[in-house]
């Protein structure tokens, strides 16, 4: 139970939540914050990059390592978009909804 | 000049948004999965880094501006999602139980993986928090004691490799409903793959957006419990 009381959530997940929870209340209108997050998402492939060049810093620390950890990372990201993919798949054509 | 031309905090934006809209060129021009706008822009900066023999830190201070934005950015994620809220409410059980299944997938794959390579427990935890968003990532990695900046590595790689790969696996697995897109592309590669989610359509950028958020807090529960096994 330990790790889970200071729990690592950073505040764009509780942004995220927020801004969810202002909209379906209500509280704020889907007119008032369409137009500028259309730009930010859009725009958003951008911010990642300084971040993956930060790459370029670590490969001292990845050296050691870096084979065993590129096979586990791409083995493990096609699994789990193949599962949860199929999963949800699955279950949706199971309740027999159309298609969407 | 030189100097003066590299240590303004403009070169880092502009040889970011140079890059990438070098890479939106390219992927228009052959439409093939590798010229991939995100994954060039990164090698032609670090590239450009290298030949020029420039500092990481240089760069960052000004493409730090950049990075700035991503908290709102991720927030405003919320607004496709509330636009498409019907449909969470009509497949809110199918898209749970999908984001349930991915992050298993992801924690048992990874265990798999450390016996596999025979990883130290250190090395274990630090890519047991791979698929999720970088700041819950790191918050994970350094409650378990893994390594913070090659956990941050990893879940770039897995953004940008998911990014990538994303199109290709899905017609492989043949996921076809929009609803098990999204899903599949946000509990595999959050932010970095979402982005593709967005371009590959609507729906599928509501559910992946949603995606990060339920397996990220998904994954702070299961990544404590898996902790233990190696």
């Amino acid at each position: 139970m330990k790790c889970w009381i200071p729990l690592p959530v950073p505040a764009s997940i509780y942004g995220f939540l927020l801004l969810l929870t202002a909209l379906l209340t209500g509280a704020l209108s889907l007119e008032s914050v369409k137009e500028t997050s259309d730009f930010l998402i859009e725009i958003m492939p951008l911010m990642f990059i300084p971040a993956a060049v930060g790459l370029m810093e670590s490969w001292g620390a990845l050296s050691g390592i870096l084979v065993q950890v590129l096979i586990a990372t791409a083995v493990s990201t096609i699994l789990v978009m193949g599962v949860s993919g199929i999963v949800t798949q699955a279950l949706i054509r199971r309740q027999g909804g159309k298609k969407t | 000049m030189r100097e003066i031309f590299f240590n303004s905090v403009f070169f880092g934006v502009l040889v970011s948004i140079v890059t990438y809209e070098g890479g939106v060129w390219l992927k228009q021009k052959w439409k093939l999965a590798v010229f991939n706008p995100l994954f060039l822009s990164v090698l032609s900066v670090m590239a450009l880094l290298t030949v020029f023999e420039i500092d990481y830190a240089v760069y960052y201070n000004g493409a730090k501006y950049l990075s700035y934005f991503l908290t709102p950015a991720t927030i405003c994620l919320a607004v496709p999602l509330y636009e498409k809220i019907h449909l969470l409410k009509r497949y809110g059980g199918a898209v749970l139980g999908g984001i349930s299944a991915g992050v298993a997938t992801s924690l048992v794959s990874i265990l798999a993986c450390a016996f596999v390579f025979h990883f130290t427990h250190e090395q274990y935890v630090t890519l047991l928090p791979k698929s999720i968003t970088t700041a819950i990532g790191m918050g994970i990695s350094e409650e378990l004691g893994g390594m913070v900046t090659i956990t941050v590595a990893v879940i770039i790689i897995t953004g940008v490799l998911g990014n990538m790969t994303a199109e290709a696996v899905l017609k492989l697995f043949h996921i076809e409903e929009p609803v098990a897109k999204g899903v599949a592309i946000g509990s595999a590669s959050h932010a970095i793959g979402t982005v593709k989610a967005m371009e590959i359509g609507e729906i599928e950028g509501a559910m992946s957006s949603l995606s990060i958020a339920v397996a990220g807090l998904l994954t702070v529960a299961g990544a404590c419990a898996f902790a233990s096994f190696i």
